[in-house]
């Protein structure tokens, strides 16, 4: 893996050497986020969103971690044991509203990491593989935090969860037992709980574990970078360390006030009032919404309110939610331009603002209230974003015609022809 | 990497230290300090919560507990044990000698003045946190008629100090104030 002018760690101390004869843990971190590891030397803010996803990604193991230790998994008393989290426990408010916020800032910080990948295709030969393992990941993301938002046991946990898994019901013949299979009822109850508090607590690891396979794909082509040419030599690349430990350092601070702000000032900005009333199986709340970060997603589960052919509306709206992320996983042979990044890409471009202001609709209608003007909203922007992942894209990699490239990395930053060839 | 570390060649000021030096010093420290900081509330939480501290004191009525006699009762999910000293178990106590002890202290000192004969201690051996025999109507009360902790054998006198077996300690004393000449709190 990595460029054959990477540093090669070299121990100074007695200790070292000894260490790296029989565990040479000292050598790969060198090698993954040290020295030893060169990463093209235009890399742009963009590219700061992966270690911010981490870094919220360990805030959320680690709030959660504490938050299991007051928390009881039991209808009976889940809400009140949130609340004496939120009174009683020392600290408890401020790791509690770490843990409700932080899932928001991974989900943000994940966002703009898809994004940058979109944009500068990055899903492209040789990280598809990295793409994919991206995308599995963001799956666990999501399965995690639904699962996370039923656990205070409010209205919303308890409605969330109902609606979620009445999703399953909509699969045609075994639809109904399927989902008195996943909740242990017929409606969610403590045994639905249980399970998801279970599974909560397990996720996040699995979460963990895909992100290392993540990041070793990530580390055998190295990075992709904002020209998206091939790294070309030594003067196309710097060293990990310092240069992109210190700049993830500086965004890493700038992410955390932003996070401390909103968890200390608007805590409960990005969550629901309702969710602080006990959970009711015979009242549900006027306005049932997901947590912002699903709001895309439920807009297209929505825009079905039509039968078509022999599939009934409920159905058509479980398929198209599921597809719209399940369609990422064909997104590599899906763009067969061979130009990566969107920069070079004149019409590309425009589609791909298009389709980031159709997602940013397509959130408003999914936290608006299920009516008109919103369904129709929904509908022409749902087959948009379809649109553009299964017409738009195929047809741009044979009709666009590109920007000339840059010959290298270092011609685009420097302005100058390189001299050598490596 | 030749074009891009100019900056680490930049001229190095008096003594070799470098501004950049100071700012790597300076981010780092305030990062550790921030780390530092967080991880206080982060460790804190393990401490007792405000509901379980708010069951720190009890008040114990204690006026059915004849001469002779001891109760057990709990705090702090911990027993304790209030026993009504005779003039025996007195005399007994302040016969010892306190150089004697491992653990020197006057019965006076473990008890309220004026109410010698309220002897209310922890019902938990110093040793390693067994419930000691004694207070209950005929259990072993050890060798110096006080209390004796099945576990591994350490005896206490009438005033509950340790006087034989591993035990370090005599039987703690929580902190308690008589309320009245029949009720008293503790804690």
């Amino acid at each position: 893996m990595s460029f054959p002018w990477a540093k090669e760690y070299t121990p100074t101390t007695e200790f070292g050497q000894w260490m790296d004869k029989q565990l040479p843990l000292p050598r790969f971190v060198y090698n993954s986020v040290g020295a030893g590891y060169p990463a093209p030397r235009n890399l742009n803010y963009m590219w700061n969103f992966g270690s911010l996803a981490g870094l919220f990604l360990v805030v959320q193991i680690v709030t959660g971690i504490i938050l299991a230790m007051h928390y009881a998994a039991n209808s009976g008393i889940a809400f009140d044991s949130v609340e004496h989290i939120m009174r009683d426990v020392n600290s408890g408010w401020m790791i509690r509203y770490a843990h409700a916020n932080g899932a928001s800032f991974f989900f943000i910080a994940i966002y703009l990491h898809i994004g940058r990948g979109l944009f500068y295709g990055s899903y492209k030969a040789p990280r598809e593989m990295l793409w994919l393992l991206g995308v599995v990941i963001y799956l666990l993301a999501m399965a995690t935090a639904f699962m996370g938002y039923v656990l205070p046991w409010g209205q919303m946990s308890f409605w969330g969860a109902k609606v979620i898994t009445g999703l399953f019901e909509a699969i045609p013949l075994v639809g109904k037992p399927i989902q008195e299979l996943l909740l242990g009822g017929f409606a969610p109850d403590n045994a639905a709980l249980n399970r998801f508090f279970s599974l909560h607590y397990l996720l996040p690891f699995v979460i963990v574990g895909v992100v290392i396979m993540h990041i070793w794909a990530l580390h055998i082509p190295g990075s992709n970078n904002p020209t998206g040419v091939d790294v070309k030599g030594p003067q196309d690349t710097v060293p990990f360390h310092p240069y992109y430990t210190a700049k993830d350092g500086w965004t890493i601070g700038l992410a955390l006030i932003f996070f401390t702000a909103l968890m200390f000032f608007l805590p409960n900005a990005l969550g629901h009032a309702d969710n602080y009333i006990p959970a009711n199986p015979l009242s549900t709340p006027a306005h049932i919404v997901p947590e912002w970060y699903f709001w895309p997603w439920y807009a297209i589960l929505r825009a079905f309110t039509f039968d078509f052919l022999f599939i009934p509306a409920k159905l058509l709206g479980v398929l198209a939610m599921f597809s719209a992320i399940l369609v990422w996983f064909f997104l590599p042979w899906l763009d067969k331009s061979p130009v990566r990044s969107g920069k070079f890409r004149p019409k590309f471009k425009i589609f791909f603002g298009i389709l980031v202001i159709d997602v940013l609709i397509l959130g408003y209608c999914g936290g608006a209230p299920a009516e008109e003007p919103f369904v129709m909203i929904s509908q022409l922007a749902a087959a948009y974003y379809f649109a553009h992942f299964l017409i738009i894209l195929p047809l741009l990699s044979s009709l666009e015609k590109p920007e000339p490239l840059p010959n290298s990395i270092t011609e685009s930053v420097t302005g100058k022809p390189l001299k050598t060839a490596s | 990497m030749a074009t891009v570390e100019t900056a680490e060649t930049a001229v190095a000021e008096e003594g070799g230290v470098r501004r950049r030096d100071f700012i790597n010093i300076a981010a780092v420290s305030f990062a550790g300090a921030g780390a530092v900081a967080t991880v206080i509330p982060l460790v804190n939480q393990m401490n007792p919560s405000a509901d379980v501290l708010a069951l720190s004191s009890i008040e114990v009525d204690i006026s059915a507990i004849e001469s002779g006699q001891s109760i057990k009762t709990s705090w702090r999910k911990q027993p304790i044990f209030i026993r009504n000293l005779t003039e025996k178990e007195i005399a007994e106590a302040n016969a010892v000698q306190t150089s004697e002890l491992r653990d020197p202290q006057t019965l006076a000192e473990r008890t309220t003045a004026g109410k010698e004969n309220w002897l209310i201690t922890l019902g938990v051996c110093t040793h390693l946190g067994c419930v000691p025999l004694g207070a209950a109507q005929g259990e072993i009360k050890g060798e110096y008629g006080g209390y004796f902790c099945p576990c591994h054998g350490s005896h206490y006198d009438t005033a509950a100090r340790i006087r034989k077996g591993p035990a370090p300690k005599n039987l703690e004393v929580p902190e308690h104030e008589f309320l009245s000449d029949t009720v008293v709190k503790i804690g």
